[in-house]
């Protein structure tokens, strides 16, 4: 089966359609959200309303820290104009939307596979995976072969060796990865609607989970647009213009 | 795992072991027989405590690189397995010895180390193509077909461009075969497809001269030596090797890549067009260099660290062969420039590009060919100063030029056929002229269009009559 594997949407609705429709052009048979559905981005009704609409069907969604700061206020170490975003969402989310997000789970583990917002280490202190180092620490606190991830918003594709070391690489979009049986991978797709590497196109990652070969993909889109109604909402211009330079 | 029995006609995954070819330090070589495939074979790691740990890497990374790969140049991938039966990868069976055997023979002639030259540059061309450096390629990892092409095997030390490089966090120490590894590889510098170049050129001077280039050192330091000491020059060893051979042959032995050949297609072109290779203080030593030059490299070297990031497909795009194919008895002096300005073009976005200047003359079927013009000139070096006089203000220095007359019956196809043959990157060539025989002639360019394997810029130069022309052909319509 190919499982399309989309993470940080964030409210972006514009790359959530663009990857949905790139996903399905290219045999994707189900998706799975690893997190962070809204916070920043215009349009976090249409964005939940699209996962609630996935899951229905048998998608995996997962809770990031964005959409747990929606339900419970922003914690006092969120950075300010996220914490404005979170107040806005909170206001243009429907009580059932809300009711969603609570509902959703940490983590979720399908055989060998985990999917997981932030570091498997602790999933719900969002640990970061910047590193090899993060990344031999995430894979070493579960016994999956294979982790999902997002948070950083930077493709990123770590694997750990049976002599424990760990490798970093930066992935090369629409290149095939056979993921080898005889290690452990950490797979970080990147971010759907805020990607931070430099590149506005957004992010995701196709898995055919029976052959286990992963493709990163970048996905252009309209982010012009997106920036234009964050402004229009009345949220810090910074979260828009952040979106067109890909930063 | 489950123990699996490895012996003759036990059955892994619907393969027959059929008899053992090979056992190496790091896998076991077996032909095995399937329902579809009567000879195949099928490498197994071994797994063995104590066993290299290497080994288990190594074959993880062809894992990950085989089945990528394309083309008559590398055993054709069938299938893998993983450890629910036994690791293995089960590829094409190529028949007949490795060019390790004819190591027995050497010094080979100057002939044959040029066509193995000119058969190994095109398989590594077509390997680094495909975002791949070998960094292994020695005599036993050297096969041939039936129909000449070689075969490179055993991709365990490679590493592709777009594909995680599992062997680079693994190992602190050099990774290849110490007679053949390149200087950056003794720096564990796994990016550069100019190992490969290097490691060429190392085959090709163990071939011309029976001796190793570098020994077999068996410590870090006497890898590292390659840094800063050039080999004896093949000459002093084997003075039947001619001096472009060893041009050649030094060049891709420069410890700094950038002085090597910056693409197996320039060895490949330089091999098969031996006139043509710019002698330099390379092709005429017949001594080691002194010990100023040796300590000078020796002071660069210290404190010599890993390159930064570069790609093999960056590499290639950066070092094209560039073709102009020039008529110049039916081009105008203004479609002659006009092709000039745009090879200035072309060359100008590609430092590292080399220009090779084809002039063809024109045989005919059936007469007895005609190459000797009314005034009794010889027409080939007639086509050849005429090559050399065009090319002049493009002020290439010498080595990134090379100039070429060809013969036949039908000059677009023996372009054609010249394109193919050197991995041509980038054709240019003038537009058909307008006059009534070249028009009953019909187009070189387009036939050169429709027929390369690489993009062909096609020169036109407007004539001041063509606006007239157009506004005919617009009323007529």
């Amino acid at each position: 089966m190919r499982l399309a594997v989309l993470t940080d949407l964030h409210a972006n609705l514009e790359a959530l359609e663009a990857v949905m429709e790139h996903a399905r052009k290219h045999g994707a048979e189900q998706l799975a959200f690893l997190g962070d559905l809204v916070g920043y981005g215009a349009d976090p009704g249409p964005v939940v309303e699209r996962v609630q609409a996935a899951v229905a069907t048998g998608a995996l969604a997962l809770k990031g820290n964005h959409d747990e700061a929606a339900i419970h206020g922003a914690p006092p170490t969120m950075r300010p104009d996220a914490a404005q975003a979170v107040t806005w969402t909170r206001e243009h989310l429907s009580p059932e939307q809300l009711a969603f997000l609570v509902a959703l789970p940490l983590s979720i583990e399908r055989g060998e596979r985990l999917f997981v917002h932030a570091s498997a280490a602790d999933p719900g202190q969002w640990l970061y995976v910047l590193s090899a180092t993060d990344a031999g620490r995430s894979l070493r606190s579960v016994g999956s072969r294979e982790i999902y991830c997002g948070h950083t918003h930077t493709p990123a594709l770590y694997h750990l060796g049976a002599d424990g070391t760990v490798g970093a690489f930066q992935p090369v979009p629409g290149t095939p990865i056979k993921l080898s049986a005889f290690r452990r991978w950490l797979v970080i797709p990147g971010s759907v609607g805020q990607p931070r590497d430099g590149n506005p196109a957004a992010c995701y990652a196709m898995l055919d989970d029976a052959a286990d070969v992963l493709v990163f993909h970048r996905v252009p889109y309209d982010a012009e647009r997106a920036a234009r109604k964050i402004r229009a909402a009345g949220l810090p211009g910074d979260l828009g213009a952040r979106l067109e330079l890909g930063a | 795992m489950t123990t699996q029995r490895i012996e003759a006609g036990a059955v892994i995954d619907g393969y027959t072991l059929e008899e053992p070819l090979h056992q190496g330090s790091m896998a076991t070589l077996w032909r095995v027989s399937a329902p579809e495939h009567p000879s195949l074979v099928m490498k197994m790691p071994l797994l063995r405590e104590g066993d290299d740990p290497t080994a288990m890497v190594g074959f993880e990374v062809e894992q990950m690189i085989m089945p990528t790969l394309q083309g008559s140049h590398v055993p054709l991938f069938i299938s893998s397995g993983d450890f629910s039966t036994q690791p293995y990868i089960v590829m094409e069976y190529i028949r007949g010895d490795s060019l390790r055997a004819r190591l027995e023979r050497t010094p080979l002639d100057t002939d044959e180390v040029a066509r193995i030259g000119a058969q190994i540059a095109t398989a590594l061309h077509s390997l680094h193509r495909q975002h791949v450096i070998h960094l292994d390629l020695k005599p036993s990892n050297v096969m041939f077909r039936d129909t000449g092409e070689a075969v490179l095997i055993d991709f365990g030390f490679s590493r592709h461009d777009r594909l995680p490089d599992l062997l680079a966090e693994q190992f602190r120490l050099p990774m290849g075969t110490a007679p053949y590894i390149s200087p950056e590889q003794v720096l564990r510098i796994r990016n550069d497809p100019r190992s490969d170049i290097f490691a060429l050129g190392a085959v090709l001077y163990h071939l011309i001269t029976g001796v190793r280039a570098f020994g077999f050192p068996t410590s870090i330091t006497g890898l590292r030596k390659r840094l800063f000491r050039d080999p004896v020059p093949p000459r002093a060893r084997n003075p039947s090797c001619p001096a472009w051979l060893q041009e050649i042959i030094l060049r891709c032995l420069e410890p700094d890549p950038r002085e090597r050949y910056q693409s197996a297609a320039q060895v490949l072109l330089a091999l098969r067009n031996p006139g043509q290779v710019p002698l330099t203080e390379r092709a005429r030593k017949l001594k080691q260099d002194g010990v100023v030059p040796v300590t000078r490299r020796w002071m660069r070297t210290l404190g010599a660290q890993a390159d930064s990031w570069q790609s093999t497909a960056a590499q290639i795009a950066r070092s094209p062969v560039v073709v102009v194919a020039l008529d110049l008895v039916a081009s105008s002096e203004a479609l002659l420039t006009g092709i000039r300005t745009t090879s200035e073009r072309v060359l100008s976005m590609h430092p590292g590009a080399r220009l090779a200047c084809v002039g063809v003359l024109r045989t005919s079927r059936l007469a007895v060919d005609v190459t000797v013009d009314e005034e009794g000139r010889n027409l080939r070096v007639l086509r050849l100063l005429e090559l050399k006089d065009w090319a002049r203000p493009l002020g290439l220095e010498e080595g990134r030029l090379t100039y070429h007359v060809l013969e036949g019956p039908d000059p677009a196809a023996v372009l054609v056929d010249f394109v193919r043959q050197n991995h041509v990157d980038h054709v240019v060539v003038g537009a058909r002229g307008a006059s009534p025989l070249r028009r009953y002639l019909g187009s070189v360019s387009a036939h050169v269009v429709a027929e390369s394997p690489c993009t062909v810029t096609v020169v036109k130069v407007p004539r001041p009559s063509d606006e007239d022309e157009e506004e005919e052909e617009a009323e007529a319509s």
